[in-house]
């Protein structure tokens, strides 16, 4: 069955991303439904260096790359400029790694989406520092190997709930979504379009070298993060009104947990309380959907 | 028309007159009063600019580093812990080759919490690829914001306008505060040697190679080298305009001295009276106050100093394990003279201590009966100090 999705790219082949890397789908379809009146801010991550080397780029728009922790700052300044210019059709994109989003970034952003910038930041997440080379992160999920959270210290902290952190600022539009569901995120992201202020974008990208996995099931853990509600899709506009846009009826983690290398010292036990976590917290997103 | 104004004020009244587009900064004592009044002057329309109320200092230079990118003419105002803060960007900034300026407050960096002047701050960011510009009353303040958009503008590198903490920045002094029309024939509107927009495919700032990197720095390091020209340029179109010139060295009753004063910021003024008092009571002695320190003007300075028999440097700031900083500068540019002047360096007023006129005096009699040259630096006004005179 052939995708649902605008046909023009606007991603050159030949990019320096890993063979299946959840980062650049996510950009390939960001953009096929954003189009080429944007500017993007990059703050230091995977895709600083997936954009290419100076004097090479592998996108079609243009980009201003910059530091770690100013995806939020550095793009309200983009804006300033350009409504001071007169240029309003331009949409100002942040593109962000969960390091420069969950942590470093947090504050900028935080700064920014309070104030309500009109702009769109978009948090691809691939679950630890992978472009420096798997470190964990705050949004690593419990359970996860990293480089620094090796052996028996692998991470026994929760991953941070960035969208609901996002939510508590009242921001106009927040949504998660998938690489595995290509519709559903062009639809957010042409809906995100359309909206003013801040809106947030939280992008689940698999990472086949930091997760140690195949990278031909790039995708299919991806489907999997959604249909076992380790990643549900929702969305949520002006802090309260929330949209569950996929329900499974059951959803038995075990499975995703034993595909994955960064999972593989987890015993029977340790999943049985990671099927809690994960229950529990849709039993919360339910309560707040009002479903 | 001439005003009374702090500082601050006239540092507001040249951002305003300046036109510029975008501004961003975060408030830290004693810069405060700088933002305040440009809040006004955008909230009442007074200038049309977008100021962004951002959530630090980092942030404030960083949206500038957004804003500046697409091509507007930019402004923001920090001082001592804040300015620590904006360290990284500070190297962004100019990497970027970005014309951004910003007013520094010179103030103490804690602990202990220490709100007055230092130089500490502003020094410690030399190497940041900034141009930096030291001021020592309001009307210099004022005219130096000008010559700062003009110069960086010129090179594409940023410059910081440096000023004391309330001895310059909530002192009241007269200002002469020129017309809108002067000031746009002497700085007309910000023309980007490029710009960021949509219909642009540019990438800026990406990953470097050594193939290239060591050539990007090597453009910035000739722009730094050219801005030394340029703004002598800059300064005379200035001049004939507003028919004030301030040079980016001064030497104050230099001729036939054999012991020079080296000062910068406000110390500079009290040191002025000092001097002439000294020059009444015959005393051979002349000042040289320097307000370029980034480039260092070395071969300006040489020529200045070169005749003396002594110099007297004055620092209100000190790199530990290394000395003042001013001194540091100025005898690695007179080093490789034949017949060099012995240098003394003094380190005074740190953390907003007054340097009053005898500690001045008390350093220029000290210079002139030193018959050894010590290579140390000489802290003065210590309590330490006192005390233990008092017991001998």
């Amino acid at each position: 069955m052939p995708l649902n999705v605008p046909e023009q790219d606007y991603m050159y082949p030949g990019h320096v991303a890993c063979p299946g890397c959840g980062a650049a789908i996510a950009m390939r379809f960001f953009l096929k439904a954003m189009g080429e009146k944007i500017i993007i801010v990059l703050p230091a991550c995977c895709w600083s260096i997936i954009a290419g080397a100076y004097p090479q780029m592998s996108l079609k728009v243009p980009v201003i790359h910059t530091a770690f922790e100013t995806g939020g700052s550095v793009a309200s300044g983009v804006r300033a400029a350009l409504d001071m210019k007169g240029d309003t059709g331009t949409t100002v994109v942040t593109w962000a790694g969960d390091g420069g989003t969950f942590d470093i970034g947090f504050q900028a952003l935080s700064g920014a989406v309070e104030r309500n910038e009109n702009f769109i930041y978009v948090c691809y997440d691939n679950e630890a520092y992978m472009n420096t080379g798997i470190q964990r992160s705050s949004s690593t999920p419990y359970g996860a190997w990293t480089t620094t959270t090796p052996g028996r210290s692998w991470k026994r902290m929760r991953k941070k709930n960035i969208v609901e952190a996002l939510v508590a600022h009242r921001i106009p539009y927040a949504a998660t979504a998938s690489i595995a569901f290509p519709e559903d995120l062009v639809r957010k992201v042409e809906k995100a379009k359309d909206i003013k202020g801040s809106r947030f974008l939280h992008v689940y990208a698999t990472c086949p070298t930091g997760w140690r996995i195949p990278s031909e099931i790039s995708i299919k853990i991806a489907r999997m993060a959604v249909q076992n509600n380790i990643f549900p899709l929702y969305e949520v506009e002006d802090g309260v009104k929330y949209t569950i846009n996929y329900k499974p009826k059951e959803f038995p983690v075990r499975e995703y947990f034993k595909l994955q290398g960064r999972f593989k010292h987890l015993t029977e036990g340790d999943l049985a309380e990671i099927q809690e976590m994960v229950n529990e917290d849709w039993e919360l997103l339910l309560k707040k959907a009002g479903d | 028309m001439k005003k009374v104004l702090e500082g601050s004020h006239a540092v507001a009244e040249a951002v305003r007159l300046s036109r510029v587009t975008v501004i961003s900064a975060y408030p830290i004592t004693p810069q405060t009063h700088i933002i305040e009044y440009l809040s006004d002057y955008v909230a009442d329309g007074t200038l049309k600019a977008s100021f962004l109320k951002v959530e630090s200092e980092h942030s404030a230079i960083a949206s500038l580093v957004g804003a500046a990118s697409c091509g507007v003419r930019t402004f923001t105002s920090s001082s001592s812990q804040g300015l620590a803060l904006m360290h990284e960007i500070l190297h962004w900034t100019s990497g970027a080759r970005l014309p951004i300026v910003m007013a520094e407050v010179n103030r103490a960096l804690a602990p202990g919490w220490n709100i007055w002047a230092d130089q500490l701050d502003s020094l410690s960011q030399r190497d940041t690829g900034w141009i930096q510009l030291y001021c020592e009353h309001g009307q210099e303040v004022l005219d130096t914001v000008f010559l700062a958009y003009r110069l960086a503008e010129a090179v594409s590198l940023p410059v910081m306008v440096i000023m004391d903490a309330f001895f310059l920045s909530h002192t009241y002094e007269p200002v002469d505060v020129p017309e809108q029309e002067l000031v746009d024939r002497f700085l007309p509107a910000f023309k980007p040697k490029f710009q960021v927009d949509a219909d642009n495919l540019v990438a800026l700032s990406p990953l470097v190679t050594p193939n290239f990197y060591m050539e990007m720095r090597h453009n910035m390091a000739k722009a730094m080298e050219e801005s030394i020209l340029q703004l002598a340029e800059i300064e005379e179109d200035f001049s004939n305009i507003f028919g004030r010139y301030y040079g980016p060295i001064e030497p104050f009753l230099c001729d036939d001295a054999e012991i020079i004063m080296v000062t910068s910021g406000t110390v500079t003024g009290t040191s002025r009276q000092v001097i002439q008092e000294l020059r009444e009571k015959g005393e051979k002695v002349g000042l040289l106050k320097i307000k370029l320190f980034r480039p260092f003007p070395s071969e300006i300075i040489r020529k200045a100093l070169g005749p003396a028999k002594k110099i007297a440097i004055i620092d209100r700031n000190f790199s530990f394990g290394a000395g003042g900083i001013f001194a540091q500068e100025v005898r690695a540019a007179m080093c490789n003279l034949s017949d060099c002047p012995q240098i003394f360096g003094y380190i005074a007023g740190l953390g907003g201590r007054d340097v009053t006129t005898d500690l001045l005096e008390d350093i220029y009699w000290r210079t002139k009966k030193s018959e050894v040259l010590s290579e140390e630096s000489i802290w003065m006004g210590l309590q330490e100090e006192n005390h233990a005179v008092e017991r001998s």
